[in-house]
């Protein structure tokens, strides 16, 4: 048994470790170091945790640890890159799920005597624990249902959405308050278990209203709740460790949810409010109909010999590059193309995909080189010299009546803008909307040519083409 | 229905209508494809190639003349191929109605329905069917190339073992499509280039070719027509203009003319004291030669040397790059026939409500229909144009709106009073794990805004995986000695160290894939 200034001491470690393993992702040499630092974090303080407060049933706290560690083996082993938001999502749902029993059975074995200001603050800290865990529980799993396809990803607009969620929230605070009451009495189990209903509705709702664009905002989101969730348990059970962890993972995702939110020039709060995609399209101004005349169709043929006689190439690749698996094509295409002397570079859009840096993810698996892959901040100024941009899946992320269409529902949103360069040619399916419902004048523009069909195969005969 | 392609036969004329790669795509289009025996030798192209790729060879240009439903030509036909034409035929070719008024007349009573290729409206949908670009292009190009056939010295500028070589300066006035592809190709020759147009427009396109654009030290007098060419400018104007020229004359080494303005003849732009004061050795292309030329001094079709310098005034110059020039133009015709047959069932429709088809259809059905109606109106769709500058002034209004100090002032009392709440009623205990809370929102959020946005979603998974430091919570409740609670303690270990273990080992795995 260790004394607890010894198990203060390694939860100091595991703190430093843990922000080394954050600043380590700054970039990419560092990152796998900063993974390593994490993992080391978390032995430390689980060996603490076990040998420094642990006092019995050790078989079973090793029977459990064991079974979870082979369990999340195999799923990280197994799970396709294009899955990773489906698996994030479903993760998060996990910590939610842990948050809910932790602060349940603290409520339940309630051992320290505590009363007046005491209590009732302990009380509110394991209510809020347990009310956040509840959300990012229903949340996630929906996340993840939609992310999968299991349920469809148009947003749900039940009539009276938002009174209804308000009147979630207040039933939550007045039950809240019913518990810190009856907890004084020693009771309060009805207005916990009740209030977790209430929550796993209302995280389910939530997410349901969100549109599919929008996922990277629901999944940061989710990420930050797990955080907070973390910390709320650390002030429920006095321990500095899962505060300090909470509120960093709480911040992180806070923070991406605002970059997701600002890629995409949404309020956050609208964003939550949900919604988005669906009405949308009505909205589309006479003057966006105006924009559209007719598309240039192309051919692989053409597009080969563009690409042969092109100095710079620039791909942009979306969330339909994932959805048709052709990332391995594009990146044989981009050592093609590299090959015979042609600068190839890649640009992302922040919320290109359907979690923050899924496209850097997929084009990694594929072993394309991180140095050419960029922001779409550090390359928008060099279409000019750009001789061909491929668009490939992405649609909203390239439309330029967020630039010059005040009334467009994506009006201000950053885009890339490849229509100035020489030449775009679109990999597409049909001229079907992005998620934002909204049609894209980039398609009608003169030097825009659309190539229909699954990106994948196109991909295939362009290769062969070149 | 069928397409017949005669040989050309117009002296000096080597391009064909259509070649033999574009006969394929035609040939998807739904028509018979015949063509006179011989047409494209002087292109480069054989009847085996043509065979090969489809066609039907006619021995007779008679026979072909009868018995094809659409005629597809370079050059304006002669007389006795006109004869051949019989009522309800589709002829395309070059036409020139506003110069050819008999003919145009010709072929009205023939009952022919022609199509002017040089009518196509300029607007942007059928820049891919505008023959006179794409021609015009070749010309600009060949111009240089000619000019350097007649030019002694070599276009750019070299230090050698035997001395020095000064580049040579090219002059191009009138940068339309002609101008900017002389501009380019001497460019890119080495030569220094300077070019003058009257449209001030063009003087981004001109820098854009990194030539010089010579500026007229003149009242903002803009020589922009209708459909971008150039109009009549004022007298005062010409006279400023003429002044630079002569003072460029002395200057420069060789001078591309190419200054155009619809329906009228080519302004006089270098006069006979000008080419006078060139150097020896000079050279003039005229590109407007066909419309009297640019220079006082041109013959048309001819080269002539007065006092020294060159004055070329071809006529042909696609014609002298016959196998490019007969590429650009069948894919013109392509594109033409493609937008007139919709349904891709080889039968071509003449639809007046096109505005392509309405501008460049010169006769239908023994009706002269040239000039079309309003061509400018049906042209250009102008309500998105007028509508873009009213979208810049508004969009910075909607986003500087809101920047009041007002609300974030608001937030931090409200902030400032909460806390100061909270501090009133808890407990000291409290306030240390908030203080440590407080600090470790900071840390976080200095740390998590230097994340390589490329690393969001490893940053997403490792995030994960810490946040499952929740375990320390089920590790202390896992000793107790109620059952109920240590099974719930134990289920919650089973699921943190999922979440652990395959946290840290996805991140693991996408980290690896990031490679240089």
């Amino acid at each position: 048994m260790m004394s607890t200034g010894i198990v203060s001491v390694a939860y100091i470690a595991a703190m430093i470790l843990f922000i080394l393993a954050l600043s380590g992702l700054s970039n990419q040499e560092t990152a796998r170091k900063g993974n390593w630092y994490g993992i080391a974090g978390m032995v430390i303080a689980l060996l603490a945790t076990i040998f420094g407060v642990v006092s019995n049933n050790y078989i079973e706290l090793m029977a459990a640890l064991l079974i979870g560690s082979i369990i999340g083996m195999l799923i990280a082993k197994r799970v396709q890159m294009t899955e990773i938001p489906e698996l994030i999502a479903i993760l998060h749902s996990l910590v939610g799920l842990a948050a809910i029993m932790v602060g349940y059975a603290n409520f339940a074995g309630a051992s320290e005597n505590l009363t007046g200001i005491d209590l009732t603050i302990h009380d509110i800290e394991t209510y809020i624990g347990v009310l956040i865990g509840a959300v990012t529980l229903s949340g996630s799993i929906t996340a993840y249902g939609k992310l999968s396809g299991r349920l469809g990803s148009k947003p749900l607009t039940l009539p009276g959405r938002h009174l209804f969620n308000l009147g979630l929230l207040i039933t939550a605070i007045w039950l809240g308050q019913q518990f810190v009451a009856q907890s004084a009495m020693g009771s309060g189990m009805l207005p916990l278990v009740i209030m977790i209903a209430i929550a796993l509705i209302f995280g389910v709702h939530m997410v349901m209203a969100i549109g599919g664009a929008d996922m990277p905002v629901v999944i940061s989101m989710l990420n930050s709740y797990s955080g907070w969730a973390a910390a709320a348990t650390g002030f429920m059970l006095n321990n500095d460790l899962l505060i300090v962890i909470g509120a960093l993972v709480g911040s992180s995702g806070a923070i991406l949810s605002y970059i997701m939110c600002k890629a995409m020039n949404r309020n956050f709060l609208a964003v939550i409010a949900g919604g988005f995609g669906a009405g949308a399209s009505v909205k589309v101004s006479p003057a966006n109909e105006q924009a559209q005349g007719e598309v240039t169709t192309t051919t692989v043929t053409e597009t080969a010999e563009l690409l042969n006689n092109a100095k710079e190439v620039m791909i942009i690749p979306g969330y339909g590059m994932a959805v048709a698996k052709a990332q391995q094509t594009v990146s044989e295409l981009v050592n093609k193309l590299r090959a015979k002397g042609i600068n190839v570079r890649f640009a992302i859009h922040p919320v290109a995909g359907r979690m923050p840096g899924q496209m850097n993810v997929l084009l990694a698996e594929a072993k394309v080189p991180y140095d050419i892959v960029f922001e779409m901040d550090e390359v928008n100024d060099d279409f000019p010299q750009v001789d061909v941009s491929l668009v490939i899946g992405a649609n909203d992320t390239v439309n330029p009546s967020a630039v010059d269409e005040p009334n467009s529902p994506i009006a201000g949103m950053p885009v890339i803008e490849c229509w100035n360069g020489k030449t775009s040619i679109v990999l597409k399916r049909g001229m079907a909307t992005g998620y934002a419902g909204v049609q894209n004048p980039l398609f009608f523009k003169d030097n825009t040519h659309m190539l229909f069909g699954d990106a994948k195969t196109t991909l295939t005969e362009i290769i062969a083409g070149l | 229905m069928k397409i017949g392609i005669p040989k050309e036969i117009l002296k000096g004329e080597q391009r064909v209508a259509t070649t033999p790669d574009i006969v394929k795509k035609i040939i998807t289009l739904g028509f018979d494809i015949t063509i006179e025996a011989g047409a494209g030798i002087a292109a480069n192209y054989t009847d085996d190639a043509y065979i090969q790729a489809g066609c039907e060879i006619v021995n007779s240009a008679q026979t072909l003349w009868q018995t094809s439903d659409i005629i597809l030509k370079v050059q304006v036909p002669e007389a006795h191929e006109r004869a051949l034409l019989k009522s309800g035929q589709i002829l395309i070719c070059f036409l020139w109605p506003a110069q050819n008024p008999e003919i145009l007349q010709e072929l009205t009573e023939r009952g022919v329905n022609a199509i002017a290729i040089d009518n196509i409206p300029r607007i942007s949908r059928a820049q891919k069917m505008d023959a006179r670009s794409s021609m015009a292009n070749i010309s600009g190009y060949r111009a240089i190339v000619e000019a350097a056939q007649h030019f002694g010295r070599f276009f750019t500028g070299q230090i050698t073992a035997a001395g020095k070589v000064n580049p040579a300066k090219v002059l191009v006035i009138g940068a339309g499509v002609a101008g900017l592809a002389a501009i380019g190709a001497a460019k890119s020759m080495g030569a220094i280039v300077r070019s003058f147009d009257t449209r001030a427009e063009v003087k981004e396109q001109i820098e854009s070719m990194d030539a010089e654009f010579l500026m007229l030290d003149f009242k903002d007098e803009d020589g922009s027509g209708e459909g971008g060419y150039a109009k009549v400018m004022s007298d005062e104007f010409i006279q400023a203009e003429m002044a630079l020229f002569a003072a460029q004359a002395k200057d420069v080494d060789i001078i591309v003319t190419t200054a155009l303005i619809p329906g009228k003849p080519a302004p006089k732009l270098i006069t006979g004291d000008m080419v006078a004061s060139m150097k020896n050795g000079s050279v003039i292309v005229d590109l407007a030669a066909e419309q009297g030329g640019n220079c006082e001094l041109t013959v048309p079709g001819e080269v002539t040397v007065v006092n020294g310098v060159s004055i070329i005034g071809y006529t042909d110059l696609p014609s002298r790059l016959a196998s490019q020039a007969s590429q650009l133009y069948s894919n013109n015709l392509h594109n033409l026939l493609a937008e007139m047959t919709p349904k891709k069932d080889g039968k071509l429709v003449i639809d007046m409500t096109n505005d392509v088809v309405v501008g460049a259809t010169i006769c239908l059905e023994g009706k002269t229909t040239w000039p079309p109606p309003a061509p400018t109106l049906s042209v250009a769709p102008q309500p998105p144009a007028s509508a873009q500058p009213t979208a810049k002034v508004a969009t910075p209004a909607i986003t500087e709106k809101k920047k009041s100090v007002f609300g974030p002032m608001l937030f931090a009392t409200a902030g400032a009073l909460a806390l100061l709440g909270l501090g009133a009623v808890a407990p000291a205990s409290f306030m240390s794990h908030f203080t440590v809370f407080v600090l470790a929102c900071f840390v976080g959020y200095m740390v998590i805004w230097s994340v390589s946005p490329a690393l969001h979603t490893p940053l997403m998974s490792v995030t994960n995986a810490i946040s499952s430091i929740i375990v320390i919570g089920a590790l202390i409740q896992i000793s107790s000695a109620d059952d109920t609670i240590k099974w719930f303690a134990v289920f919650t270990v089973l699921i943190a160290s999922i979440n652990i273990v395959g946290g840290f080992a996805v991140t693991h795995r996408i980290l690896k894939m990031f490679r240089k």
